[in-house]
């Protein structure tokens, strides 16, 4: 029953032996030790499980391993690291954009496809494309500011400025 | 700024970070955490991810019924599996097994809680057996081959029918399922209130049951050693030390002898204080198999098994007379347990709810009586609020309907019966004695952001043009950082509330900080290092913060009931001063001076009026250490332990406003407008504050609008998965400006109250006063929570035809 499947993460060559119903979280979790991306609902909603399977987010909860074969999945541990964080990350920390962290890894991987396809989102479009990552620490509104902060950044443009607020100074960097 | 005279702002607050802020403004500035980066990397270490050698994984059968016999069960095919190490009922355990309740009531029947049931199953989520196998997807296969015979018995979900004379019984040996009848206030005073006012006005309200929802499911490691008899627990707990105590007579293993840890926790809510059947069985299993055992619980079962919050039927009265003077409120509440006691069940429908009924007014007679029933639910105990939102909850309703009888504006009904500034310290008719208050500036500060008399001419405008706008006020109070130890001793507690704090100095001149609070998402690294940052006057980066560990850290209380920053920030506040005091000490004897003369500012011990005589309170730690040249009769060391037992309570409040419009054509409820207003007292990290009163608006969002663990007749969960109960999407929470005041509180050293709930206490008010004030021309005074589509469209008259 079990087959071998081939498939790179993050950049590095896997082959893994997989039965026909591993979910491609439990390969990537359990079997390769990629723990970045979480199980939350086993059942797509929650989107905490979320990676990139050649550049599209996937719920991994509810894809079957051996479908990834021959493909280049991305988790979370690839965006960036703790010295050297993708903007989003750094929006997210900035902005107040987590509290838990355990829907953070899907959060951030959504929004980062997202990004690619609509760099200039408004709010609304945020919140839509968020749909399916569930927060229930946060209440959202950070995380649609962070997301919105970290379009601005990729996009090379000035901070946007706070709602009629005054700036803040930014300090050092 | 110095945070007391804070007052934050609706614009977005900016973080900043810590290498930018000057030493003297590290309190109360909005610092980056420093948990982020780990979690934003997927290097957090969450109780799933952790890997042991030769670990196994072990899943539970649950129950097909709600309440049955279990009349025979059958292992032994799974038993042969492939991959199965072990497969066990409840005739294999040789422990006590039985859960405990650690809150007691005169009046409490208290029942056997049994950590695998033998005979009778009173819920879904009972344990019939567990697997242990190589392979988590082995372990759920076996659960599949065992073989159950029920008996089914007519089950009951709801309060009422629960108590009623031809109800099913739940625990037969009890002979009803009246878990325990308390009261408080006077009956008969409050009786003659109602008679003598002018009006009064009744309400009958579903508080519904919801499901917790921490992302991350309830999760347990547990690795036994035994040559040494050694139980090495990492779960998922907002509580270790608890945890550790109650777990360690489940399962009859010596106290001592068990560690518990809690690696990063995905969120609680309340949900994760509990101790559950399944922890206790994981652990059982590993001494059992003598390999380590690992469990997660699917979402299925976290919604079977996670205790459920709220769920009361309630019967409410108002007394006011024409003038809009409130003289008495009577309460009735049957509040559903669910199918055992919970951990904490009994306080919180009682001292968690009858005592915050006097809500932010002025009302001299108040009676509350609440019957408490065993139901075939899920246990039911604290959830984000735990009592005080029901409390909130059936007093803004009332007061709405009292300002609708007298013919009154809301906002006015409230001003005219808000407690004042100077009646503080003040005593409530339900034994509660409020710290500190300013309740008019919230409500006009909220008013003001709101643009209410703008609003209300905008809403005439719009009714005259058929559509339904409508705003609602939340006027709340919390009660956080439950104490002191002695009071709720008194009155049933089987465990004090108090925090331990130890502040450690190394011989280098840093610091670590061992908090016995547990947090799981709120930022207490952050938020505690800056606390000891400021009163230690040491860089913000030399402090590491150690919890979650019971090997490390003192006997601990834990996180919940927004105590963390009360009470154990209180507790790491005076093991600064302490540890100040000893190198105080220490400095005047380096320095041949009194040490009434040495001053300590920003780090730095000096001799008064003597500037060039000082030392820093790093070289003091050295000398502490090397104890070459300290005081005769001083012990060596620079460390001080605290266990801080709070003098009272503390009381934060605010207002919360929404503004809605309706459509009664399809019962859409879209949000125009929310803003909170908060008085949480001192703020150490405003970023971190405006999170947590964000989050905990949108769990009242969440319950007002969307959210309820639903059963059928049979106490199947009907709600039984995230595709099945509505936790709230990011498009369904709105755009929220908060504001805050600040009250310090004077009950503790950092003048903090406690934000962790305040949001969810005040949200569901609001936003049903707005639902219901947008539809007043229709005739609607009430709809029933969660305000779906539906509800609202037949209140407003839908389908009459």
């Amino acid at each position: 029953m079990e087959r071998t499947i081939e498939l790179t993460v993050n950049g590095t060559d896997h082959q893994v032996t997989v039965e026909p119903r591993t979910l491609l979280i439990h390969a990537l979790r359990d079997e390769m030790g990629y723990t970045g991306p979480n199980v939350g609902c086993e059942s797509s909603v929650c989107g905490a499980c979320t990676v990139h399977v050649d550049g599209e987010a996937v719920k991994a909860c509810t894809e079957l391993a051996v479908r990834a074969e021959g493909s280049e999945v991305t988790t979370i541990e690839a965006l960036g690291d703790e010295d050297d964080m993708h903007p989003l990350q750094e929006s997210f920390q900035e902005e107040h954009g987590l509290q838990c962290g355990y829907c953070t890894p899907g959060m951030v991987m959504t929004a980062a496809v997202f990004l690619e396809e609509e760099p200039d989102p408004d709010r609304a479009e945020i919140r839509e494309a968020l749909e399916g990552n569930l927060c229930r620490c946060t209440g959202y509104q950070n995380i649609v500011n962070a997301v919105e902060s970290a379009a601005a950044e990729m996009a090379g443009a000035v901070e946007p400025a706070t709602d009629g607020g005054t700036a803040v100074e930014e300090g050092g960097d | 700024m110095a945070t007391d005279e804070r007052e934050g702002g609706s614009d977005r607050i900016e973080t900043v970070e810590a290498d930018d802020v000057d030493a003297a403004d590290i309190l109360g500035s909005a610092i980056e955490r420093q948990e982020d980066p780990s979690l934003l990397t997927g290097e957090a270490e969450y109780t799933d991810d952790i890997q042991l050698p030769e670990m196994t994984h072990m899943a539970m059968l649950r129950s097909q019924y709600a309440h049955a016999r279990l009349a025979d069960i059958d292992t032994s095919e799974a038993e042969e599996m492939e991959g199965v190490v072990a497969v066990f009922t409840a005739e294999d355990l040789d422990v006590s097994g039985a859960l405990p309740v650690g809150w007691d009531l005169d009046s409490l029947r208290n029942v056997d809680n049994p950590i695998m049931v033998e005979d009778r199953i009173r819920y879904q989520g009972d344990v019939l057996a567990l697997v242990v196998a190589e392979e988590r997807y082995q372990a759920h296969d076996a659960l599949d081959a065992v073989d159950v015979e029920y008996e089914r018995l007519e089950a009951v979900t709801d309060p009422s029918d629960a108590l009623a004379e031809d109800a099913p019984v739940i625990h037969e040996e009890e002979g009803t399922n009246e878990a325990f009848d308390w009261d408080i206030g006077d009956a008969d005073d409050t009786e003659a209130a109602l008679e003598a006012a002018d009006n009064v006005v009744e309400l009958d309200v579903t508080n519904q049951l919801l499901i917790p929802n921490a992302i991350e499911p309830r999760a347990v490691v547990a690795d036994y050693d035994p040559s040494d008899d050694l139980l090495d627990v990492q779960m998922t707990t907002q509580n270790p030390h608890v945890h550790r105590l109650l777990m360690a007579g489940v399962i009859d293993h010596p106290e001592h002898r068990m560690r518990v840890r809690a690696p990063d926790v995905g969120g609680g809510f309340g949900s994760k204080i509990h101790h559950y059947a399944d922890e206790a069985l994981v652990s059982w299993a590993a001494k059992q198999v003598e390999r380590p055992v690992k469990w997660q619980a699917t979402r299925t079962e976290s919604y079977l098994t996670d205790a459920q919050g709220r769920g009361h039927e309630t019967h409410g009265e108002i007394a006011v007379d024409d003038d809009g003077t409130i003289r008495g409120l009577y309460v009735d509440t049957k509040a559903n347990l669910g199918a055992y006691l919970s951990t904490f069940s009994p306080s919180i429908p009682t001292y968690l709810y009858g005592t915050l009924l006097s809500g932010q007014y002025e009302i001299d007679n108040i009676y509350c009586e609440v019957t408490g029933a065993y139901t075939n639910v899920v246990p039911v105990d604290a959830y984000r609020g735990a009592g005080r939102p029901e409390a909130s909850f059936i007093i803004e309703r009332l007061v709405n309907r009292a300002a609708d009888a007298v013919d009154m504006d809301p906002a006015e009904i409230r001003k005219k019966n808000f407690l004042d500034p100077d009646d503080f310290p003040y005593e409530t008719p339900v034994a509660m004695e409020y710290d500190s208050g300013d309740y008019h500036k919230t409500l006009e500060r909220a008013m003001e952001a709101v643009g209410y008399d703008e609003f209300r001419e905008r809403q005439e405008q719009a009714r005259e043009e058929g559509r339904y706008l409508g705003i609602g006020f939340s006027c709340y109070i919390e009660a956080c950082g439950i104490a002191p130890s002695e009071l709720v001793g008194e009155l049933g507690a089987g465990a004090g509330l108090w925090e331990s704090g130890l502040v450690r100095f190394t011989p280098s001149g840093t610091v670590r900080a061992m908090s016995g609070s547990s947090g799981h998402g709120q930022g207490h690294d952050t938020t505690f290092s800056q606390i000891l940052a400021n009163e230690l006057g040491v860089d913000y980066d030399d402090i590491e913060v150690v919890e979650g560990d019971t090997d490390a850290i003192p006997q601990g209380m834990g996180t919940y009931g927004s105590r963390s920053a009360a009470v154990g920030g209180s507790a790491l506040v005076e093991s600064a001063r302490k540890v100040v005091e000893k190198a105080r000490k220490i400095a005047a004897h380096q320095l041949e001076a009194d040490p009434e003369d040495v001053e300590f500012e920003a780090g730095e011990f000096q001799v008064a009026g003597a500037p060039d005589r000082s030392t820093s309170i790093q070289d003091v730690s050295l000398e502490a250490y090397l104890a070459h040249d300290i005081p005769d009769d001083m012990e060596p060391g620079l460390e001080a332990t605290t266990f801080y037992d709070p003098s009272n309570f503390v009381f934060p409040f605010g207002t919360h406003v929404a503004v809605v419009e309706v459509d009664p054509d399809t019962g859409e409820v879209a949000f125009e407008d929310y803003v909170a207003v908060d008085d949480v007292g001192n703020q150490i990290n405003p970023k971190i504050v405006e999170g947590q009163i964000h989050g905990g608006i949108a769990q009242g969002v969440g319950q007002a609008l969307f959210e309820g663990a639903e059963y059928d007749d049979n106490g199947q969960l009907v709600t039984g998965s995230m595709q099945d109960y509505a936790v709230p999407k990011s498009f369904h929470v709105p755009e929220m400006e908060t504001e805050s005041t600040v009250t310090p509180s004077p009950e503790n050293p950092l003048g903090v109250k406690g934000v962790g709930e305040a949001g969810t206490i005040a949200a569901p008010q609001a936003i049903v006063n707005a639902v219901v004030d947008a539809l007043e021309p229709l005739g609607v005074d009430h709809i029933e929570m969660p305000l779906t589509n539906e509800r609202v469209w037949r209140a407003a008259g839908g389908g009459d035809d």
